[in-house]
C-alpha cells in the first residue's frame, strides 16, 4: 500500500507550445502532476509525449507557457536546475554510458550530491573515501532492489536491452529523485520483463514516495499503474483523467483506433 | 592456480573499490615497484637508464596526461608536444628567474603554466567535437611552435635557441645539469611519476573521473543528470594539459638536458597519441605499456643485433626496427583494438578460469 497519500499539486504545466520549424510539437498544452501520483501520458505515436518530458526536465524550451515547479513559475526549466531540485528522468532510446559499468553508471546519479573537491579527490582519503563509500552504500541498496547484483562490474553497453532498461532506472533512482519521468520503460520488452518493470514502478512509487510521470503504450499496464491519464494527439490534450474515465473517453477511443472505419 | 579470487572476500566497499582488488595484482605491483626502485638503479648501466628507462617515464607521464583527456573525457587533442614544450619553457624560465627556489618546485608549478594555456585551447571544445576540436588542438599546436621559436625571451636570447638545463642541488647532490648522475635523475622522475600516476588513479576512480566518462559516453545525458560540460571539459584539459606540462619540464630538467623547439613538435603530439591508443584508451595501466611498446621496443630493437654479436648495418637495423615496430602495431590493434591493456585484462581472466574455462 501506498505510504503517503496523493497530495498537492507538484508540478503544473501551463498553456505550453512547442515547435519544431513548421512542426507542432506541442500546441497550447496545460495539465498538472500532484504529488506522489503515477501520471501517465499517453497517445499515438509523434503526439508529443517525449517532447513533453523534455520540456519538463529542461531539455527543449517552449516558444511559450511556463512551467510551475514547488511553486515555482520558470518560463523554461534548464538541465541542470531540474536535477539538481528533484527531477530524473529516463528515455525512449536508452541514454546509458556505454563504455561505463553498470555500478558507475549508479555512481553518476549521484554526482550532484558528492561535495568533496579536487583536493580531497586527487587524494581518495579521509572524507573524500567516506564520501564515495557512503554513496557506493545507497547506490548497492538500489542495485539490490533491481536485483542486478550479477552484472555490477559489466560494462552496459555489454548488456541485454531489457537489462539496460533496468539499469537507466537504476540510475535515475541514484539521483533520488522526487519527480521521475519514464519515456517507455517496457518498451520492446517481453511479459515478464514487463510485469518486473511494473512491479519496480509500483514499489518505488508506494515506498519512496516518489512521483512518476509514466509515458507508455500498453494500455493493460497504464490502466494498472496509474492514477491519472493525459493523452496527447497531434501535440494537443485530448483528455486527462483518472483511468476509467479517460478509457470510455469517445475521442480517445477514436484517436487509438484511428478513423479507418 | 596462481592467480586466484577464491578465497578472498571483500568484507567491505572500501576494499571492493581499491585500486587492485586482487591480492595477486597488489604482490605483482609491489614487485615492480621494488624493480623499479632498486633494482634498476643498482643493476641498470647508465646507457640503460639514459636511453630506455629516463625516456620511458617522461613518455607514460605524458600519455597518461593526453589519456586522462582523450581516454576519459573522450576530448581529442593533437597538442600534446606543444603542452610538454610549455611546462618545458616554464620551467626553464623560472629556474633561471629564480634559481634559489628547488628546481622540484618548478618542475610542479611548470605544469600550472601548461595547465592554463591547455584551458584556453580547450574552450572551443564546448561548441566543436571530435576530428574538429582536434584541428583546433593543432591550430595551438602550430601558435605554441612558433612561439617557442620566434620568441626569444622563452630561451633567454641564447644564440643556440636551445634551452639548456643549469645544474641545480638538492642536499648537495645535482639533480639537473652535466653533473647529475643517470640514477639520481632516474629516481626523481620515477619518483614524480609514481606520484602523479597514483594522483591520476585516484581522480578517476571518484566523481570527477566519472563525470569525465560520462561527457565522453554521451554528453546529453550528462548534463541532464546535472554535469556542466563546459567546467567538466576544462577541467579535463586542465590536469591532462598539467601532466603534459610536467611531462615536458621532466624531459628537458631530467633526460635531455638541452632542448630545441623540434623537441615539442607535432611529431612528439603523434608519439604521444600513438602511444595512448596502443596501451589503451582509458586504462593509466596501459598508458605505460603504449609508452613501452612505442619507446622501449625500439630501443631493444636496435640494440638486438650487437647484443647477438651480428654485425648489421647500422641504417638496416634502423629500416628493419620501423618495419617490425609497424608491423606490431598492427598486430596488436587488430586482434585488439583496444590496445595492450584490454589484451592484459583478458589474458588475467583466462588465467582466472584455467584450466576449466567454463
Ligand atoms: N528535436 C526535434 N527536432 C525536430 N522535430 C522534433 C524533435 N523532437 C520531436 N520532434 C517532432 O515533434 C513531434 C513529437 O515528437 P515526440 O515528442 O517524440 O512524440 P512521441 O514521443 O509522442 O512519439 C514529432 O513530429 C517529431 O518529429
Ligand atoms: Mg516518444
Amino acid at each position: 500500500m501506498r505510504q503517503r497519500a496523493i497530495g498537492e499539486v507538484i508540478l503544473a504545466v501551463e498553456d505550453v507550445s512547442l515547435r519544431f520549424g513548421g512542426v507542432r510539437a506541442i500546441a497550447d498544452v496545460s495539465f498538472d502532476i500532484r504529488a506522489h501520483e503515477i501520471r501517465a501520458i499517453i497517445g499515438p505515436n509523434g503526439a508529443g509525449k517525449s517532447s513533453m518530458l523534455n520540456v519538463i526536465n529542461g531539455f527543449y524550451r517552449p516558444q511559450e507557457g511556463r512551467i510551475v515547479w514547488k511553486g515555482q513559475a520558470h518560463r523554461a526549466m534548464r538541465p541542470y536546475l531540474a536535477a539538481s531540485t528533484g527531477i530524473a528522468r529516463t528515455f525512449q532510446n536508452i541514454a546509458l554510458f556505454k563504455g561505463m559499468t553498470v555500478l558507475d553508471n549508479l555512481m553518476s546519479g549521484r554526482t550532484l550530491k558528492m561535495r568533496r573537491g579536487f583536493f580531497w579527490q586527487a587524494l581518495r582519503y579521509g572524507p573524500a573515501l567516506e564520501e564515495e563509500i557512503a554513496h557506493r552504500r545507497r547506490v548497492e541498496e538500489i542495485i539490490d532492489f533491481l536485483e542486478i547484483e550479477h552484472i555490477r562490474k559489466v560494462p552496459v553497453g555489454r548488456l541485454p536491452y531489457g537489462l539496460q532498461k533496468r539499469v537507466e532506472l537504476g540510475r535515475a533512482l541514484a539521483m533520488e529523485p522526487e519527480l521521475l519521468l519514464l519515456d517507455e520503460p517496457m518498451a520492446g520488452m517481453n511479459l515478464e520483463e514487463k510485469e518486473d518493470m511494473s512491479r519496480y514502478i509500483l514499489e518505488v512509487n508506494e515506498q519512496l514516495g516518489t512521483t512518476i510521470a509514466l509515458i507508455e503504450h500498453d494500455m493493460s499496464v497504464v490502466m494498472d499503474l496509474s492514477d491519472r491519464i493525459v493523452v496527447l494527439d497531434h501535440g494537443q490534450l485530448l483528455a486527462d483523467g483518472p483511468p476509467e474515465v479517460v478509457s470510455r473517453d469517445p475521442a480517445v477511443i477514436e484517436a487509438y483506433l484511428g478513423v479507418a472505419h | 592456480m596462481l592467480y586466484r579470487e577464491t578465497g578472498q572476500f571483500k568484507t567491505s566497499y572500501a576494499a571492493d573499490q581499491a585500486v587492485f582488488p586482487i591480492r595477486q595484482d597488489r604482490i605483482g605491483l609491489a614487485l615492480i615497484l621494488l624493480v623499479a626502485f632498486l633494482l634498476v638503479p643498482v643493476f641498470g648501466s647508465s646507457f640503460f637508464l639514459n636511453t630506455m628507462m629516463i625516456p620511458f617515464l617522461v613518455f607514460s607521464l605524458a600519455t597518461i596526461g593526453l589519456n586522462l583527456l582523450l581516454g576519459y573525457a573522450g576530448q581529442l587533442s593533437l597538442g600534446t608536444g606543444a603542452f610538454m614544450g610549455v611546462g618545458a619553457y616554464a620551467c626553464y624560465k623560472l629556474a633561471t628567474i629564480f634559481p634559489d627556489i628547488n628546481i622540484l618546485v618548478h618542475t610542479l608549478l611548470s605544469g600550472l603554466f601548461a595547465a592554463g594555456i591547455g584551458v584556453l585551447f580547450g574552450l572551443p571544445s564546448l561548441r566543436i567535437k571530435g576530428f574538429y576540436l582536434a584541428v583546433a588542438t593543432l591550430a595551438a599546436q602550430f601558435f605554441l611552435d612558433w612561439c617557442f621559436n620566434r620568441l626569444p625571451w622563452l630561451y633567454n636570447y641564447n644564440p643556440s635557441g636551445a634551452i639548456e638545463v643549469p645544474t641545480r642541488m638538492l642536499f648537495g647532490v645535482a639533480l639537473t645539469g652535466p653533473n647529475a648522475t643517470p640514477v639520481t635523475r632516474y629516481l626523481v622522475l620515477l619518483t614524480l611519476v609514481v606520484v602523479m600516476t597514483w594522483i591520476a588513479s585516484n581522480l578517476v576512480r571518484g566523481w570527477i573521473g566519472r563525470s569525465w566518462m560520462m561527457i565522453r559516453d554521451m554528453d546529453i545525458a550528462a548534463e541532464l543528470i546535472g554535469v556542466r560540460p563546459l567546467p567538466t571539459k576544462l577541467l579535463a584539459f586542465a590536469v591532462s594539459s598539467y601532466y603534459c606540462g610536467v611531462a615536458g619540464a621532466l624531459m628537458v630538467f631530467f633526460w635531455l638536458g638541452a632542448a630545441e623547439p623540434p623537441s615539442f613538435s607535432i611529431n612528439t603530439s603523434f608519439q604521444v597519441l600513438f602511444m595512448v591508443i596502443i596501451g589503451g584508451l582509458g586504462s593509466l595501466a596501459g598508458s605505460f605499456m603504449g609508452a613501452a611498446f612505442i619507446w622501449i621496443l625500439p630501443v631493444l630493437l636496435r640494440a638486438l643485433p650487437e647484443m647477438l654479436g651480428v654485425t648489421i648495418a647500422a641504417a638496416t637495423v634502423e629500416h628493419v626496427s620501423l618495419i617490425v615496430i609497424g608491423a606490431l602495431i598492427i598486430v596488436v590493434l587488430i586482434v585488439e583494438p583496444h590496445g595492450c591493456a584490454r589484451l592484459w585484462q583478458t589474458a588475467k581472466q583466462k588465467l582466472r578460469t584455467w584450466p576449466f574455462p567454463y
